[in-house]
Protein backbone atom coordinates (compact mmCIF):
# COMPACT_ATOMS: atom_id res chain seq x y z
CA UNK A 1 0.00 0.00 0.00
CA UNK A 2 2.73 2.67 0.90
CA UNK A 3 4.67 1.94 -2.42
CA UNK A 4 1.60 2.46 -4.24
CA UNK A 5 1.03 5.97 -2.32
CA UNK A 6 4.61 6.96 -2.73
CA UNK A 7 4.46 6.64 -6.37
CA UNK A 8 1.31 8.31 -6.61
CA UNK A 9 2.23 11.39 -4.41
CA UNK A 10 5.15 11.82 -6.49
CA UNK A 11 2.79 11.40 -9.89
CA UNK A 12 0.73 14.23 -8.17
CA UNK A 13 4.03 16.75 -7.51
CA UNK A 14 6.45 15.68 -10.58
CA UNK A 15 3.30 16.70 -12.80
CA UNK A 16 1.32 20.10 -12.89
CA UNK A 17 -1.62 18.68 -11.43
CA UNK A 18 -1.18 19.25 -8.02
CA UNK A 19 0.16 22.10 -8.44
CA UNK A 20 -2.22 23.78 -10.30
CA UNK A 21 -5.35 22.57 -8.60
CA UNK A 22 -3.44 23.39 -5.11
CA UNK A 23 -3.17 27.09 -6.58
CA UNK A 24 -6.22 27.71 -7.76
CA UNK A 25 -8.02 26.41 -4.73
CA UNK A 26 -6.06 28.34 -2.73
CA UNK A 27 -7.20 31.95 -4.99
CA UNK A 28 -10.69 31.01 -5.08
CA UNK A 29 -10.56 30.42 -1.55
CA UNK A 30 -8.70 33.47 -0.73
CA UNK A 31 -11.14 35.70 -3.27
CA UNK A 32 -14.10 33.84 -0.98
CA UNK A 33 -12.15 34.70 2.78
CA UNK A 34 -11.63 38.85 1.12
CA UNK A 35 -15.60 38.52 0.43
CA UNK A 36 -16.35 37.11 3.79
CA UNK A 37 -14.21 39.77 5.22
CA UNK A 38 -15.67 43.01 3.79
CA UNK A 39 -18.96 42.31 4.46
CA UNK A 40 -20.54 42.44 8.20
CA UNK A 41 -20.49 38.86 9.26
CA UNK A 42 -17.94 37.10 11.38
CA UNK A 43 -19.21 33.63 10.24
CA UNK A 44 -16.62 31.34 9.17
CA UNK A 45 -18.70 28.50 8.36
CA UNK A 46 -20.14 30.28 5.38
CA UNK A 47 -16.70 30.31 4.25
CA UNK A 48 -15.95 26.67 4.52
CA UNK A 49 -19.52 26.15 2.53
CA UNK A 50 -18.17 28.36 -0.35
CA UNK A 51 -14.77 26.42 -0.43
CA UNK A 52 -16.75 22.75 -0.47
CA UNK A 53 -18.51 24.33 -3.63
CA UNK A 54 -15.20 24.53 -5.02
CA UNK A 55 -14.32 21.53 -4.19
CA UNK A 56 -17.21 19.66 -6.54
CA UNK A 57 -15.01 20.76 -9.48
CA UNK A 58 -11.38 20.43 -7.71
CA UNK A 59 -11.13 17.14 -6.54
CA UNK A 60 -12.85 15.25 -10.00
CA UNK A 61 -9.53 16.81 -11.76
CA UNK A 62 -7.71 15.37 -8.91
CA UNK A 63 -8.41 11.75 -8.95
CA UNK A 64 -9.44 11.53 -12.82
CA UNK A 65 -6.12 9.78 -14.04
CA UNK A 66 -6.07 7.80 -11.07
CA UNK A 67 -7.33 4.45 -11.96
CA UNK A 68 -8.20 5.49 -15.40
CA UNK A 69 -4.66 6.28 -16.40
CA UNK A 70 -3.29 3.21 -15.02
CA UNK A 71 -5.82 1.00 -17.52
CA UNK A 72 -4.88 3.15 -20.81
CA UNK A 73 -1.76 2.97 -20.48
CA UNK A 74 -1.70 -0.85 -19.42
CA UNK A 75 0.54 -0.39 -16.32
CA UNK A 76 -2.82 -1.53 -14.16
CA UNK A 77 -1.43 -5.55 -15.60
CA UNK A 78 1.83 -4.35 -13.35
CA UNK A 79 -0.28 -3.71 -10.73
CA UNK A 80 -2.54 -6.61 -10.71
CA UNK A 81 0.25 -9.31 -11.20
CA UNK A 82 2.08 -8.08 -8.42
CA UNK A 83 2.23 -9.44 -5.13
CA UNK A 84 0.36 -6.60 -3.52
CA UNK A 85 -3.14 -6.99 -3.39
CA UNK A 86 -5.94 -5.15 -5.00
CA UNK A 87 -7.28 -3.45 -1.69
CA UNK A 88 -4.44 -1.85 -0.70
CA UNK A 89 -3.25 -0.27 -4.43
CA UNK A 90 -6.84 1.00 -4.49
CA UNK A 91 -6.58 2.45 -0.58
CA UNK A 92 -2.93 4.01 -1.34
CA UNK A 93 -4.38 5.69 -4.32
CA UNK A 94 -7.36 6.77 -2.02
CA UNK A 95 -4.84 8.02 0.66
CA UNK A 96 -2.27 10.02 -1.76
CA UNK A 97 -5.58 11.75 -3.39
CA UNK A 98 -6.59 12.37 0.12
CA UNK A 99 -3.32 13.53 1.34
CA UNK A 100 -2.95 16.03 -1.18
CA UNK A 101 -6.07 17.39 0.05
CA UNK A 102 -5.05 17.40 3.36
CA UNK A 103 -2.62 20.14 2.00
CA UNK A 104 -4.28 22.43 0.33
CA UNK A 105 -6.69 22.70 3.52
CA UNK A 106 -3.85 22.98 5.42
CA UNK A 107 -2.56 26.03 3.16
CA UNK A 108 -6.38 27.52 4.46
CA UNK A 109 -5.16 27.35 7.83
CA UNK A 110 -3.66 30.66 7.38
CA UNK A 111 -7.69 32.36 7.28
CA UNK A 112 -8.74 31.49 10.88
CA UNK A 113 -5.06 32.88 11.84
CA UNK A 114 -5.60 35.84 10.51
CA UNK A 115 -8.87 36.69 11.71
CA UNK A 116 -7.35 35.90 15.29
CA UNK A 117 -4.79 38.46 14.92
CA UNK A 118 -7.91 40.92 13.96
CA UNK A 119 -10.38 39.67 16.82
CA UNK A 120 -11.33 36.45 18.91
CA UNK A 121 -12.74 34.43 16.13
CA UNK A 122 -14.97 31.10 17.52
CA UNK A 123 -12.60 28.60 17.74
CA UNK A 124 -15.18 25.26 18.19
CA UNK A 125 -16.78 26.53 15.02
CA UNK A 126 -14.05 26.65 12.88
CA UNK A 127 -12.10 23.40 14.52
CA UNK A 128 -15.91 21.62 13.87
CA UNK A 129 -16.20 23.05 10.53
CA UNK A 130 -12.52 21.81 9.30
CA UNK A 131 -13.41 18.26 10.60
CA UNK A 132 -16.61 18.51 8.56
CA UNK A 133 -14.93 20.11 5.29
CA UNK A 134 -12.02 17.36 5.56
CA UNK A 135 -14.91 14.94 5.75
CA UNK A 136 -16.57 16.04 3.09
CA UNK A 137 -13.83 16.21 0.62
CA UNK A 138 -12.42 12.63 1.80
CA UNK A 139 -16.25 11.52 0.44
CA UNK A 140 -15.61 13.39 -2.59
CA UNK A 141 -12.15 11.84 -3.10
CA UNK A 142 -14.08 8.47 -2.77
CA UNK A 143 -16.62 9.35 -5.36
CA UNK A 144 -13.72 10.58 -7.65
CA UNK A 145 -11.69 7.39 -7.63
CA UNK A 146 -14.97 4.66 -8.10
CA UNK A 147 -15.97 7.72 -11.25
CA UNK A 148 -12.23 6.87 -12.36
CA UNK A 149 -12.44 3.01 -12.19
CA UNK A 150 -15.33 3.23 -14.89
CA UNK A 151 -13.48 3.84 -17.55
CA UNK A 152 -10.09 4.57 -19.51
CA UNK A 153 -10.74 8.26 -20.44
CA UNK A 154 -9.80 10.94 -17.62
CA UNK A 155 -11.88 13.53 -19.29
CA UNK A 156 -15.12 11.00 -19.38
CA UNK A 157 -14.00 10.28 -15.26
CA UNK A 158 -13.68 13.72 -14.69
CA UNK A 159 -16.90 14.62 -16.36
CA UNK A 160 -18.70 11.72 -14.39
CA UNK A 161 -17.86 12.64 -11.03
CA UNK A 162 -18.55 16.32 -11.25
CA UNK A 163 -21.86 16.05 -12.79
CA UNK A 164 -22.39 13.15 -9.33
CA UNK A 165 -21.48 15.62 -7.03
CA UNK A 166 -23.13 18.21 -8.33
CA UNK A 167 -26.20 16.09 -8.26
CA UNK A 168 -25.88 15.06 -5.19
CA UNK A 169 -25.80 19.16 -4.01
CA UNK A 170 -28.90 19.60 -5.64
CA UNK A 171 -30.75 16.78 -4.58
CA UNK A 172 -30.75 18.31 -1.06
CA UNK A 173 -32.90 21.23 -2.48
CA UNK A 174 -34.87 19.02 -4.02
CA UNK A 175 -35.71 15.73 -1.58
CA UNK A 176 -37.50 17.72 0.79
CA UNK A 177 -39.52 18.75 -1.77
CA UNK A 178 -40.62 15.39 -3.15
CA UNK A 179 -41.70 13.97 0.45
CA UNK A 180 -42.04 10.05 1.04
CA UNK A 181 -39.76 7.77 -0.18
CA UNK A 182 -37.43 9.87 -2.27
CA UNK A 183 -36.74 12.23 -0.05
CA UNK A 184 -35.14 9.42 1.99
CA UNK A 185 -33.44 8.67 -0.54
CA UNK A 186 -32.07 11.49 -1.91
CA UNK A 187 -31.50 12.85 1.47
CA UNK A 188 -28.73 9.45 1.70
CA UNK A 189 -26.90 11.38 -1.03
CA UNK A 190 -26.94 14.72 0.24
CA UNK A 191 -23.02 14.88 1.30
CA UNK A 192 -23.94 18.58 1.99
CA UNK A 193 -26.70 18.97 4.38
CA UNK A 194 -24.82 17.12 6.57
CA UNK A 195 -21.38 19.50 7.65
CA UNK A 196 -24.39 21.99 8.80
CA UNK A 197 -23.54 20.36 12.36
CA UNK A 198 -19.99 21.08 11.75
CA UNK A 199 -19.85 24.63 10.82
CA UNK A 200 -21.51 25.47 13.88
CA UNK A 201 -18.91 23.42 15.74
CA UNK A 202 -21.17 20.57 16.98
CA UNK A 203 -18.80 16.90 16.26
CA UNK A 204 -21.87 14.56 16.37
CA UNK A 205 -21.53 11.24 15.47
CA UNK A 206 -24.45 10.64 12.81
CA UNK A 207 -22.43 12.86 10.33
CA UNK A 208 -18.98 11.68 11.43
CA UNK A 209 -19.98 7.80 10.30
CA UNK A 210 -21.90 8.60 7.61
CA UNK A 211 -19.01 10.17 5.43
CA UNK A 212 -17.02 7.91 6.91
CA UNK A 213 -19.18 4.82 5.73
CA UNK A 214 -19.50 6.83 2.46
CA UNK A 215 -15.85 6.66 1.65
CA UNK A 216 -16.03 3.15 2.43
CA UNK A 217 -18.19 2.21 0.34
CA UNK A 218 -17.25 4.26 -2.40
CA UNK A 219 -13.73 2.54 -2.36
CA UNK A 220 -15.43 -1.27 -2.03
CA UNK A 221 -17.24 -0.46 -5.13
CA UNK A 222 -14.13 0.68 -6.95
CA UNK A 223 -12.31 -2.32 -6.00
CA UNK A 224 -15.58 -3.98 -7.12
CA UNK A 225 -15.39 -2.85 -10.49
CA UNK A 226 -12.02 -3.67 -11.08
CA UNK A 227 -12.69 -6.77 -10.02
CA UNK A 228 -15.48 -7.34 -12.13
CA UNK A 229 -13.94 -6.20 -15.29
CA UNK A 230 -11.37 -8.82 -14.73
CA UNK A 231 -13.52 -11.21 -14.23
CA UNK A 232 -15.57 -10.39 -17.87
CA UNK A 233 -12.90 -9.40 -20.51
CA UNK A 234 -9.47 -8.73 -20.95
CA UNK B 1 6.99 -26.16 -12.49
CA UNK B 2 3.86 -24.55 -14.10
CA UNK B 3 1.22 -27.21 -14.26
CA UNK B 4 -2.04 -26.16 -16.86
CA UNK B 5 -5.02 -28.01 -17.14
CA UNK B 6 -7.77 -27.87 -18.92
CA UNK B 7 -7.66 -24.06 -19.08
CA UNK B 8 -10.63 -22.40 -20.89
CA UNK B 9 -11.12 -18.88 -21.25
CA UNK B 10 -14.56 -17.43 -22.69
CA UNK B 11 -15.64 -13.90 -23.42
CA UNK B 12 -19.46 -14.58 -23.76
CA UNK B 13 -19.88 -16.91 -27.06
CA UNK B 14 -16.16 -16.94 -27.83
CA UNK B 15 -13.65 -19.08 -26.64
CA UNK B 16 -10.42 -17.57 -26.41
CA UNK B 17 -8.74 -20.58 -25.02
CA UNK B 18 -10.20 -23.83 -25.35
CA UNK B 19 -9.10 -26.73 -22.83
CA UNK B 20 -5.48 -26.60 -23.26
CA UNK B 21 -2.94 -28.26 -21.08
CA UNK B 22 0.40 -28.37 -20.53
CA UNK B 23 3.54 -28.30 -18.67
CA UNK B 24 6.23 -26.75 -18.00
CA UNK B 25 9.54 -28.52 -16.26
CA UNK B 26 12.12 -26.34 -13.72
CA UNK B 27 14.65 -24.16 -16.60
CA UNK B 28 12.71 -24.64 -19.63
CA UNK B 29 12.01 -22.30 -21.99
CA UNK B 30 8.76 -22.60 -23.83
CA UNK B 31 8.01 -21.39 -26.45
CA UNK B 32 4.44 -20.59 -27.22
CA UNK B 33 3.95 -19.86 -31.00
CA UNK B 34 0.80 -19.30 -32.78
CA UNK B 35 -0.57 -16.44 -35.27
CA UNK B 36 -1.88 -13.41 -33.91
CA UNK B 37 -5.47 -13.98 -31.83
CA UNK B 38 -4.79 -17.30 -30.83
CA UNK B 39 -5.00 -16.90 -27.38
CA UNK B 40 -1.54 -16.85 -26.52
CA UNK B 41 -1.46 -13.47 -24.65
CA UNK B 42 -5.10 -14.75 -22.70
CA UNK B 43 -3.31 -17.52 -21.68
CA UNK B 44 -0.47 -15.89 -20.37
CA UNK B 45 -2.64 -13.36 -18.96
CA UNK B 46 -4.53 -15.74 -16.91
CA UNK B 47 -1.18 -18.12 -15.79
CA UNK B 48 0.14 -14.37 -14.27
CA UNK B 49 -3.16 -13.80 -12.41
CA UNK B 50 -4.20 -10.65 -14.68
CA UNK B 51 -7.18 -12.65 -15.16
CA UNK B 52 -9.05 -15.58 -13.94
CA UNK B 53 -9.82 -18.01 -16.20
CA UNK B 54 -13.48 -19.84 -16.88
CA UNK B 55 -12.60 -23.34 -16.43
CA UNK B 56 -9.31 -25.32 -15.49
CA UNK B 57 -6.56 -25.02 -12.96
CA UNK B 58 -3.00 -23.07 -13.04
CA UNK B 59 -0.51 -24.32 -10.68
CA UNK B 60 2.69 -22.42 -10.30
CA UNK B 61 5.46 -24.39 -8.14
CA UNK B 62 2.30 -25.92 -6.86
CA UNK B 63 0.30 -22.71 -6.05
CA UNK B 64 -3.10 -22.88 -7.67
CA UNK B 65 -3.03 -19.40 -9.05
CA UNK B 66 -7.33 -19.29 -7.98
CA UNK B 67 -6.33 -20.45 -4.61
CA UNK B 68 -3.10 -18.74 -3.50
CA UNK B 69 -2.85 -15.95 -5.65
CA UNK B 70 0.09 -14.62 -3.60
CA UNK B 71 2.31 -16.79 -3.97
CA UNK B 72 1.91 -17.10 -7.41
CA UNK B 73 2.12 -14.18 -8.38
CA UNK B 74 5.25 -13.79 -5.97
CA UNK B 75 6.95 -16.28 -8.36
CA UNK B 76 6.40 -14.70 -11.84
CA UNK B 77 8.09 -11.73 -13.70
CA UNK B 78 5.68 -10.95 -16.15
CA UNK B 79 6.21 -8.69 -18.85
CA UNK B 80 3.11 -8.19 -21.00
CA UNK B 81 3.01 -7.24 -24.69
CA UNK B 82 2.91 -3.48 -24.01
CA UNK B 83 5.78 -2.58 -21.25
CA UNK B 84 3.77 -1.73 -18.57
CA UNK B 85 5.36 1.91 -18.56
CA UNK B 86 5.24 5.04 -16.12
CA UNK B 87 6.59 7.31 -18.70
CA UNK B 88 7.01 10.26 -16.68
CA UNK B 89 9.25 8.37 -14.39
CA UNK B 90 13.04 8.02 -14.83
CA UNK B 91 14.42 4.39 -15.60
CA UNK B 92 15.88 4.03 -11.81
CA UNK B 93 12.62 5.64 -10.24
CA UNK B 94 10.47 3.11 -11.91
CA UNK B 95 12.37 -0.05 -11.08
CA UNK B 96 12.77 1.27 -7.35
CA UNK B 97 8.68 1.73 -7.58
CA UNK B 98 8.58 -1.67 -8.90
CA UNK B 99 10.70 -3.31 -6.16
CA UNK B 100 8.76 -1.32 -3.81
CA UNK B 101 5.64 -3.28 -5.05
CA UNK B 102 7.20 -6.97 -5.54
CA UNK B 103 7.95 -6.21 -1.55
CA UNK B 104 11.54 -6.80 -2.26
CA UNK B 105 13.67 -6.66 0.85
CA UNK B 106 14.90 -2.66 1.56
CA UNK B 107 18.55 -3.98 2.06
CA UNK B 108 18.24 -5.80 -0.87
CA UNK B 109 16.85 -3.48 -3.64
CA UNK B 110 19.58 -0.93 -4.56
CA UNK B 111 22.45 -4.24 -5.43
CA UNK B 112 19.07 -6.03 -7.26
CA UNK B 113 18.34 -2.63 -9.08
CA UNK B 114 21.81 -2.16 -10.12
CA UNK B 115 22.37 -6.14 -11.15
CA UNK B 116 19.28 -6.05 -13.12
CA UNK B 117 20.14 -2.77 -14.54
CA UNK B 118 23.73 -4.46 -15.67
CA UNK B 119 22.17 -7.48 -17.44
CA UNK B 120 19.58 -5.85 -19.38
CA UNK B 121 22.14 -2.96 -20.37
CA UNK B 122 20.48 -0.15 -19.13
CA UNK B 123 23.29 1.51 -16.55
CA UNK B 124 23.16 4.61 -19.57
CA UNK B 125 19.99 5.70 -19.46
CA UNK B 126 19.41 5.09 -16.30
CA UNK B 127 18.45 9.00 -15.61
CA UNK B 128 15.99 9.07 -18.37
CA UNK B 129 12.96 9.48 -18.05
CA UNK B 130 11.24 6.21 -19.46
CA UNK B 131 9.19 8.47 -22.56
CA UNK B 132 12.30 9.46 -23.73
CA UNK B 133 13.89 6.36 -24.64
CA UNK B 134 13.59 4.31 -27.57
CA UNK B 135 11.37 0.64 -27.92
CA UNK B 136 14.37 -1.00 -27.27
CA UNK B 137 15.48 0.48 -24.48
CA UNK B 138 11.53 0.71 -23.31
CA UNK B 139 11.54 -3.33 -23.73
CA UNK B 140 14.55 -3.79 -22.07
CA UNK B 141 12.96 -1.55 -19.32
CA UNK B 142 10.08 -3.87 -19.15
CA UNK B 143 12.19 -7.23 -18.92
CA UNK B 144 13.96 -5.57 -15.68
CA UNK B 145 11.06 -4.93 -14.44
CA UNK B 146 10.10 -8.48 -14.85
CA UNK B 147 13.18 -9.66 -14.06
CA UNK B 148 13.28 -7.53 -10.35
CA UNK B 149 12.22 -9.56 -7.04
CA UNK B 150 14.41 -12.38 -8.74
CA UNK B 151 10.88 -14.51 -9.65
CA UNK B 152 11.74 -18.32 -10.60
CA UNK B 153 9.08 -18.05 -13.67
CA UNK B 154 9.23 -15.73 -15.88
CA UNK B 155 6.58 -15.12 -18.72
CA UNK B 156 7.16 -13.18 -21.78
CA UNK B 157 4.76 -11.83 -24.35
CA UNK B 158 6.10 -11.38 -27.61
CA UNK B 159 9.39 -9.82 -25.96
CA UNK B 160 11.02 -8.59 -29.64
CA UNK B 161 7.88 -6.88 -31.44
CA UNK B 162 8.60 -3.77 -32.60
CA UNK B 163 12.60 -3.90 -32.34
CA UNK B 164 15.20 -3.82 -34.93
CA UNK B 165 16.97 -7.34 -35.90
CA UNK B 166 20.03 -5.94 -34.01
CA UNK B 167 18.29 -5.59 -30.63
CA UNK B 168 16.48 -8.94 -31.52
CA UNK B 169 19.50 -10.41 -31.22
CA UNK B 170 20.65 -9.14 -28.23
CA UNK B 171 17.54 -9.54 -26.75
CA UNK B 172 17.14 -13.37 -28.07
CA UNK B 173 20.65 -14.07 -26.49
CA UNK B 174 19.61 -12.54 -23.26
CA UNK B 175 16.56 -14.46 -23.00
CA UNK B 176 18.95 -17.86 -23.21
CA UNK B 177 21.18 -16.45 -20.87
CA UNK B 178 17.81 -15.89 -18.33
CA UNK B 179 17.11 -19.33 -19.05
CA UNK B 180 20.04 -20.82 -17.18
CA UNK B 181 18.32 -19.69 -13.62
CA UNK B 182 14.54 -18.88 -14.69
CA UNK B 183 12.04 -21.19 -15.99
CA UNK B 184 10.18 -19.21 -19.42
CA UNK B 185 7.38 -18.66 -20.89
CA UNK B 186 7.81 -17.00 -24.65
CA UNK B 187 5.14 -16.34 -26.92
CA UNK B 188 6.11 -15.21 -30.08
CA UNK B 189 4.89 -15.43 -33.73
CA UNK B 190 7.96 -15.34 -35.32
CA UNK B 191 9.20 -19.02 -36.04
CA UNK B 192 13.06 -18.64 -36.28
CA UNK B 193 12.86 -16.93 -32.87
CA UNK B 194 10.85 -19.98 -31.28
CA UNK B 195 13.34 -21.90 -32.98
CA UNK B 196 16.54 -20.01 -31.75
CA UNK B 197 15.88 -19.67 -28.25
CA UNK B 198 13.53 -22.55 -26.81
CA UNK B 199 13.78 -26.44 -25.58
CA UNK B 200 10.09 -26.79 -26.42
CA UNK B 201 7.33 -25.45 -28.76
CA UNK B 202 3.55 -25.17 -27.83
CA UNK B 203 1.49 -24.36 -30.96
CA UNK B 204 -1.58 -23.02 -30.50
CA UNK B 205 -4.12 -22.18 -32.95
CA UNK B 206 -7.68 -20.73 -32.23
CA UNK B 207 -7.54 -21.08 -28.66
CA UNK B 208 -6.32 -24.81 -29.37
CA UNK B 209 -3.04 -26.65 -28.86
CA UNK B 210 -2.44 -27.97 -32.36
CA UNK B 211 1.34 -29.68 -31.54
CA UNK B 212 3.48 -29.77 -28.45
CA UNK B 213 7.49 -31.11 -29.01
CA UNK B 214 10.75 -29.71 -29.27
CA UNK B 215 11.80 -27.59 -32.37
CA UNK B 216 13.62 -30.30 -34.19
CA UNK B 217 11.47 -33.25 -33.14
CA UNK B 218 8.60 -31.17 -34.90
CA UNK B 219 10.64 -30.36 -37.77
CA UNK B 220 11.44 -34.04 -38.33
CA UNK B 221 8.17 -35.19 -37.31
CA UNK B 222 6.43 -33.67 -39.81
CA UNK B 223 5.16 -34.79 -43.31
CA UNK B 224 5.89 -38.15 -45.56
CA UNK B 225 8.61 -36.84 -47.90
CA UNK B 226 12.00 -35.86 -47.92
CA UNK B 227 12.95 -32.88 -50.42
CA UNK B 228 15.50 -32.30 -52.08
CA UNK B 229 16.80 -29.56 -54.12
CA UNK B 230 19.30 -30.07 -56.80
CA UNK B 231 20.87 -27.47 -59.16
CA UNK B 232 21.89 -29.78 -62.31
CA UNK B 233 23.76 -28.84 -65.80
CA UNK B 234 22.10 -30.64 -69.01
CA UNK B 235 19.20 -30.69 -70.97
CA UNK B 236 16.06 -30.65 -68.80
CA UNK B 237 14.12 -33.73 -70.28
CA UNK B 238 16.99 -36.37 -69.77
CA UNK B 239 17.67 -35.48 -66.66
CA UNK B 240 13.86 -35.32 -65.60
CA UNK B 241 13.97 -39.40 -66.76
CA UNK B 242 16.92 -40.00 -65.17
CA UNK B 243 16.28 -38.88 -62.14
CA UNK B 244 12.78 -40.75 -61.95
CA UNK B 245 14.87 -44.13 -62.73
CA UNK B 246 16.39 -43.86 -59.19
CA UNK B 247 14.38 -46.22 -56.72
CA UNK B 248 12.44 -44.28 -54.11
CA UNK B 249 11.80 -41.32 -56.14
CA UNK B 250 8.17 -39.83 -55.58
CA UNK B 251 8.26 -36.74 -57.91
CA UNK B 252 10.68 -34.67 -59.76
CA UNK B 253 10.27 -31.06 -60.43
CA UNK B 254 12.31 -29.03 -62.59
CA UNK B 255 11.89 -25.48 -60.71
CA UNK B 256 13.55 -22.42 -62.13
CA UNK B 257 16.13 -22.24 -65.13
CA UNK B 258 19.18 -20.55 -63.50
CA UNK B 259 21.21 -20.60 -66.08
CA UNK B 260 21.29 -21.76 -69.69
CA UNK B 261 20.92 -25.67 -69.32
CA UNK B 262 21.43 -25.48 -65.90
CA UNK B 263 18.13 -26.01 -63.93
CA UNK B 264 17.04 -26.35 -60.54
CA UNK B 265 15.34 -28.99 -59.39
CA UNK B 266 12.51 -29.92 -56.62
CA UNK B 267 13.01 -33.73 -56.00
CA UNK B 268 10.92 -35.73 -53.08
CA UNK B 269 11.71 -38.89 -51.86
CA UNK B 270 10.45 -41.80 -49.70
CA UNK B 271 10.97 -40.18 -46.13
CA UNK B 272 13.21 -43.33 -45.06
CA UNK B 273 15.47 -42.87 -47.96
CA UNK B 274 18.68 -40.89 -48.38
CA UNK B 275 18.56 -40.46 -52.29
CA UNK B 276 21.33 -38.23 -52.73
CA UNK B 277 24.19 -40.58 -53.20
CA UNK B 278 22.37 -42.64 -56.01
CA UNK B 279 21.46 -38.82 -57.28
CA UNK B 280 25.24 -38.38 -57.40
CA UNK B 281 26.24 -41.36 -59.36
CA UNK B 282 23.52 -41.68 -61.59
CA UNK B 283 24.30 -38.13 -62.75
CA UNK B 284 27.65 -38.51 -62.88
CA UNK B 285 27.55 -41.62 -65.22
CA UNK B 286 24.80 -39.91 -67.19
CA UNK B 287 27.70 -37.18 -67.46
CA UNK B 288 25.51 -34.07 -66.27
CA UNK B 289 26.87 -32.15 -63.78
CA UNK B 290 25.58 -31.73 -59.93
CA UNK B 291 26.16 -28.19 -59.66
CA UNK B 292 24.69 -27.65 -56.38
CA UNK B 293 22.39 -29.82 -54.20
CA UNK B 294 21.00 -29.13 -50.92
CA UNK B 295 18.15 -30.86 -48.62
CA UNK B 296 14.80 -28.81 -48.30
CA UNK B 297 14.28 -29.85 -44.63
CA UNK B 298 10.77 -28.88 -43.26
CA UNK B 299 11.02 -25.79 -41.64
CA UNK B 300 9.24 -24.52 -38.35
CA UNK B 301 7.70 -21.94 -41.04
CA UNK B 302 6.14 -25.14 -43.20
CA UNK B 303 4.92 -27.08 -40.01
CA UNK B 304 2.87 -24.33 -38.55
CA UNK B 305 1.61 -23.60 -41.53
CA UNK B 306 0.57 -26.71 -42.28
CA UNK B 307 -0.57 -27.07 -38.48
CA UNK B 308 -2.26 -24.37 -38.59
CA UNK B 309 -3.82 -24.78 -42.18
CA UNK B 310 -5.04 -28.05 -40.76
CA UNK B 311 -7.43 -26.85 -38.43
CA UNK B 312 -9.03 -25.34 -41.50
CA UNK B 313 -9.81 -28.30 -43.21
CA UNK B 314 -11.44 -30.04 -40.77
CA UNK B 315 -13.37 -26.92 -40.15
Amino acid sequence: MYSIFKKELRSYFTSPTAYVMIGLFVLISSIIFYINLVTPTADYGMNLNYMSLILILIIPILTMKILAEERRSGTEVLLITSPTSLTSIVIGKYLAAFAVFLVMTVITFIYPLILSVYGKPAVAEIVGGYVGFILLGSAFIAFGLFASSLTESQIIAAIVSIVGLLLMWLLQGIGPGLGGIWSKIFSWFSLFSRTEDFYSGILSLGPIVYYLSFSAIFVFLTIRVIEKRRWSKG
Amino acid sequence: MIEIQNLTKSFGQIKAVNDISFTVEKGEILGFLGPNGAGKSTTMNIITGFMPSTEGTVKVCGYDIMENPKEVKKRIGYLPEQPPLYMDMTVTEYLRFVADLKDVNKKQTKNQISDVMELVKLVDVSGRLIKNLSKGYKQRVGLAQALLGNPEVLVLDEPTVGLDPKQIIEIRKLIKALGKQHTIILSSHILPEVSAVCEKVVIINKGKIAAIDTPENLSKGMGTVSKLSATIAGPKSSITSAIQAIYGIKLVEAHIEKEKDIVEYVIESDKDIDIRRPLFFAMAKAGYPIIELKSLDLSLEDIFLQLTMQEKEVK
